[in-house]
């Protein structure tokens, strides 16, 4: 079991309590991510489908790979590892923009 | 021919492609409400191929214009890609140099493409969404005004205007010659508020009962280009008119991607934004309310290939 810190996108951010990031335990990455879920409801339903697979537009990355390009989800995790879940392309908003966004 | 003189004529030449995109007929209508007829403008057929065209050389030329770029100013704004596209395309053709602040998870398509056009690319964390990359565009506003001339298509008026004296003329006069009628529903989105204000509130004026309706994209992925407008917090974008709007109509991006696959069994190849419209126009012409709907198809879906949405379910 290794200690992983996986980094919420802001989207995501109401569902952990407003946290960008949180640390979990577990041996592979899909196993951290049901622990995230099991841990802040609605959270995995946005991320990953009932197969448990990442949904389309949406990236898992171990450090700067790709987990789709390692073995996905049943990829191994060590001590220190950072997981982020990026959506595939930019979009959406969130209140921070609500200020920038009115300025002239 | 002086070569700065042919470089202008080239410039002009560019600029005049942009607008005037085909109508296209959306037949799908007819397995919802066969007395309906649906009309979408095709606007990958832009030179930039996106409808970000249309606002971006109607801002940069103004901005030209008023000598913005005076002293060697950059442009600068921030993009999810499309408008950061149309930006780096017409600064290289008219000598803009330009600067684009664009979160990392925007497409390789995008980023390629603007790196290509020879624009500056400022790169923020993608982890922190478009919001951050706003922000950015912003601080380097402020920090160094003799450095940049800061566009903000979030409040620049000429964005909605391009809308409103070329898209929404367009549709009226493209529309009147297939059917002989002013539209009676637009379905659009909400990325800046330039295309939904400048047509909505065209096509208003030609048809006062005009049925406005908003796709509103989930949170988390979300569409590219669409905000989700309707949770408390979400942004308003300055130039957005919200009362031009009826209805806000949630679509999923299972729901537009789904529309995306279906598209293309019409010959059509284009982007989520474009699949969330159609879905929702076909949602709207079920209630058999309305007979002539228009809506955009925004962007081609070519610029989603490394996404892996074109990609069979079982290789994904």
């Amino acid at each position: 079991m290794s200690r992983v810190t996986v980094r919420i996108p802001t989207p995501l951010r109401p569902h952990t309590g407003g946290a960008d990031e949180v640390g979990l335990e577990g041996t592979t990455v899909g196993e951290v991510l049901q622990r995230l879920g099991a841990a802040h409801d609605g959270l995995l339903a946005r991320v990953l489908t009932a197969e448990g697979e990442p949904r389309q537009f949406v990236n898992i990355y171990l450090g700067s790979r790709n987990v789709r390009g390692l073995e996905g989800m049943a990829t191994r995790v060590s001590d220190g590892d950072v997981i982020s879940i990026v959506p595939a392309v930019a979009g959406g908003a969130h209140k921070s923009q609500r200020t920038s966004a009115r300025r002239a | 021919m002086k070569p700065e003189t042919f470089a202008a004529h080239s410039a002009e030449r560019l600029l005049a492609a942009i607008g005037h995109t085909p109508l296209v007929e959306i037949p799908l209508v007819a397995e919802v409400n066969p007395g309906a007829r649906l009309f979408a403008k095709l606007e990958a057929a832009n030179p930039g191929g996106s409808i970000k065209d249309r606002p971006v050389a109607r801002m940069l030329t103004r901005a030209r214009a008023a000598g913005r770029f005076a002293n060697g100013r950059r442009l600068l704004d921030s993009s999810s890609g499309n408008a950061g596209i149309s930006y780096a395309m017409l600064g290289a053709a008219l000598g803009v140099p330009v600067t684009l602040v664009v979160p990392g998870n925007a497409s390789r398509e995008r980023l390629d493409r603007i790196r290509a056009h020879g624009a500056e690319l400022v790169i923020t964390d993608p982890i922190e969404g478009y919001d951050f990359a706003l922000r950015e565009a912003h601080r380097l506003a402020d920090e160094h005004p003799e450095r940049y001339w800061y566009c903000d298509q979030y409040s620049n008026p000429d964005n909605w205007r391009a809308h409103y004296e070329d898209t929404a003329a367009e549709i009226l006069e493209q529309v009147a010659a297939a059917v002989g009628q002013i539209p009676d529903a637009f379905v659009g989105g909400v990325g800046t508020g330039g295309t939904l204000t400048g047509v909505a509130r065209r096509l208003r004026e030609a048809r006062t009962e005009v049925h406005v309706l908003a796709a509103i994209p989930e949170t988390f992925p979300g569409i590219e280009g669409l905000k989700p407008l309707g949770q408390p917090g979400d942004i308003v974008p300055a130039l957005l008119d919200e009362s031009l709007i009826d209805e806000r109509l949630p679509v999923t991006l299972d729901q537009a991607v789904a529309m995306c696959r279906r598209l293309t069994g019409l010959g059509l190849f284009v982007g989520p934004s474009s699949g969330a419209f159609v879905h929702a126009a076909l949602t709207l012409a079920r209630r058999r309310k309305h007979r002539t709907i228009v809506t955009m198809l925004n962007d081609t879906g070519e610029r989603y290939v490394s996404t892996g949405m074109w990609e069979p379910a079982t290789q994904r």
